[in-house]
């Protein structure tokens, strides 16, 4: 039996050849994020629809109360939809991923407090609910495309970038969050509660166009959701979005610094989550 | 070869009292901001419990371990030190190989999600690769017996079902050593005897087990070697008949005699009270301790404090599983108020090496038991035997001399 094998469990000390570990067990990283979704519309009636209904009618909302009450579409040369649709997308991507990760360790505390993994893999594999929605919703992009006669920019290759970002920086605060969920259940109640009001101070049913020469732009622009909206704006819109670096570099610089430390944060508590779950 | 060595292990739980100070609902309001903004609250006590205390023992690869010991002895804690579930507050373990735990039975089993889907999901879980599973897959979907069910949800399993399915797929996980808790406390006496005829397989083919289960049968039948832990220490480790005999003696106060004066301190009820019981063994050829050889006299007194009562005296005796062995009784006589003697002989070459209990009751009205005393006497037989070269456990509730087993040649060739 090779050294490498060998196991050493102490106090204070995660397994040696912790990332080698989650590499190995990346099946599981699979297989839970297949059950999330398998498990997401099990006895409803419409299914797979869901996912095309939520974006949907958000999209449709926010056109309606951006667009058309607070007149927000006569200042847009291209139909309002197409504007707040990449808003949705993002925003329906991140808060979900957001919601899902935070409670993650909480919600599988019957797998912690019963087996062993590395206990990453949990918040990692709860990207798979969300990118599949993300990926109806893109289709339901396409869709309007058409409906608009609108053809997308080349950028849209670089959608991915920015969808990956996007989830990045819900990993970076959920990570962090769902660790302290783990031991104060506050957070529980926190986290719908930025869900539910975030888009307010994200630029997803306007264009951060509005808002760009404010002098609190800088402080708006810590919000990652921000940078990673407009990205897409970009991505897709193409010449109607210009490309925005003074939201792109913070969100960046967020995304960088709150997986870093949240990584770092969940490795120091893993190892006592069976204590307080 | 070391599979597991475990080293000065100790595990640290802080219980904190917290006293209820407040009576209303104003009080503990105002009570929550005045803690919120000051840094602690002394009323809160705090009280360091040890769940496990400088644990040392080593695991050589092969080896089958029990591990026993009563409730909070902290077995549940030292399993979930070796699967990593939660980490020990000193001291360190080092395992060399791949290691399954199955601490539950269908650990993460998703109730929406049918049977094959749980299967995969379980497995995953559990460690196994996918092509793993796919390649078991149908052993594991005919150990569980659950073929019509294989695409229900298994939130409509029976919970037989359920357990079933759990513990066929652990049952084919292939690791080199595995953890097991107690998982045969559950399901049907059919299906423990699957599991353990199941982990006997797993054991033969050289893989390391470790077995917590308060099924002292069990951890006989399948372990070489056992653990008796006690309060967080370990108290013994080594060969698994001494320790579970240890572990049998400390839960059981061996004594062959026990005896009151008066009736007032004696245990019973107002009708009955034990006087005295007890183990008489008739040494012979002038040995010291009880053995198979040894005849044994019980006595029991009793005061019987009725005026005229139809009793009857029944005598249980239990071997070290709990199961008994034997129950006789005296006939029914008619008693009026006062000490009654009963005796009866256990004859020697009768019974097999081992523990046994012996429980006591009155009965009256040969229908209506007045009084139970349980486990009032403990004794040990030690094993004694000639004439054979075999030295393993003699197999067998009782070892009767008396049914000799004859043989002779017959007329005719082969």
């Amino acid at each position: 039996m090779d050294k490498d094998n060998e196991v050493v469990i102490k106090a204070g000390k995660s397994a040696l050849h912790y990332w080698r570990e989650v590499w190995r067990q990346r099946e599981l990283f699979w297989i839970l994020g297949k059950r999330d979704v398998m498990v997401r519309y099990k006895q409803t009636v419409l299914g797979v629809a869901w996912g095309v209904i939520r974006p949907l009618m958000t999209a449709m909302v926010m056109v309606f109360a951006f667009g058309k009450i607070a007149k927000l579409e006569q200042d847009s040369s291209i139909p309002y939809m197409l504007v707040v649709i990449p808003g949705v997308i993002i925003w329906l991507f991140f808060s979900q991923s957001l919601s899902q990760i935070s409670n993650s360790i909480v919600g599988n505390g019957n797998l912690v407090s019963k087996v062993y993994f590395p206990r990453i893999i949990i918040p990692f594999s709860s990207l798979l609910v969300g990118l599949l929605d993300a990926m109806i919703a893109f289709a339901m992009f396409f869709v309007f495309c058409i409906y608009y006669q609108f053809i997308p920019s080349w950028h849209i290759i670089f959608a991915p970038i920015f969808l990956f970002l996007a989830y990045l920086g819900a990993f970076g605060a959920g990570l962090f969050a769902s660790v302290l969920n783990v031991k104060y259940r506050d957070i529980a109640q926190i986290i719908p509660f930025v869900v539910q009001f975030g888009y307010f101070i994200s630029p997803v049913a306007y264009s951060s166009e509005r808002v760009r020469n404010e002098w609190w732009y800088p402080i708006y622009n810590l919000n990652p959701v921000a940078g990673t909206i407009d990205g897409l704006r970009w991505c897709l819109l193409g010449d109607f979005a210009e490309f925005n670096w003074q939201s792109f570099i913070p969100m960046l610089i967020f995304v960088a610094i709150s997986v870093l430390f949240s990584i770092w944060f969940f490795r120091k508590n893993e190892n006592s989550f069976v204590d307080h779950l | 070869m070391k599979a597991i060595s475990i080293e000065n292990i100790s595990k640290k739980y802080i219980l904190s009292h917290k006293k209820k100070k407040y009576q209303n609902l104003k009080e503990s309001v105002s009570g929550f901001f005045t803690e919120l903004f000051t840094s602690k609250d002394e009323e809160e006590t705090k009280e360091v419990f040890w769940a496990l205390r400088n644990v040392s023992f080593d695991i050589e690869q092969g080896d089958r371990i029990g591990i026993v010991g009563s409730n909070g002895a902290g077995k549940s804690t030292l399993l979930k030190i070796l699967s990593r579930i939660t980490e020990p507050t000193s001291g360190q373990v080092k395992v060399n190989g791949r290691m399954a735990s199955l601490l539950e039975v269908g650990t993460g089993f998703h109730p929406e999600l049918t049977g094959r889907e749980n299967i995969f999901l379980n497995g995953a879980i559990l460690g196994m690769k996918q092509h793993e599973i796919r390649s078991q897959f149908d052993e594991i979907v005919s150990f569980a017996g659950i073929e019509k069910f294989l695409d229900t949800p298994v939130k409509r399993y029976s919970s037989g079902m359920y357990v079933r399915l759990g513990f066929a797929i652990a049952a084919h996980l292939e690791p080199e050593i595995l953890i097991v808790d107690e998982v045969l406390a559950v399901g049907d006496s059919e299906f423990q005897k699957k599991c353990l005829g199941k982990m006997k397989d797993v054991s033969s083919s050289g893989r390391t087990i470790l077995f917590v289960s308060h099924n002292a049968t069990a951890i006989q039948g399948l372990c070489n070697k056992a653990a008796f832990l006690q309060k967080g220490n370990l108290i013994k480790y080594g060969e698994v008949g001494e320790v579970l005999h240890d572990y049998m003696t400390s839960i059981s106060k061996f004594q062959l005699q026990q005896n009151w004066e008066t009736p007032e301190e004696a245990p019973g009820t107002d009708q009955v009270r034990i006087k005295n019981i007890e183990v008489v063994p008739e040494f012979i050829n002038g040995s010291k301790n009880i053995d198979v050889r040894t005849p044994l006299k019980v006595n029991i007194e009793f005061w019987n404090m009725l005026e005229s009562a139809h009793l009857n005296l029944s005598m249980f005796l239990y071997n070290m599983t709990g199961e008994c062995v034997f129950n006789v009784g005296s006939q029914a006589k008619t008693f009026s108020k006062g000490l009654i003697k009963g005796m009866l002989e256990i004859p020697g070459n009768f019974l097999n090496d081992g523990s046994y209990y012996i429980s006591v009751m009155i009965v009256k009205d040969t229908a209506d038991p007045i009084f139970f005393m349980e486990d009032a006497i403990s004794f040990d037989v030690a094993d004694w035997r000639e004439g054979t070269n075999w030295y393993g456990k003699w197999p067998g509730a009782v070892r009767p001399i008396n049914i000799p087993v004859q043989t002779w040649k017959m007329d005719g060739l082969i």
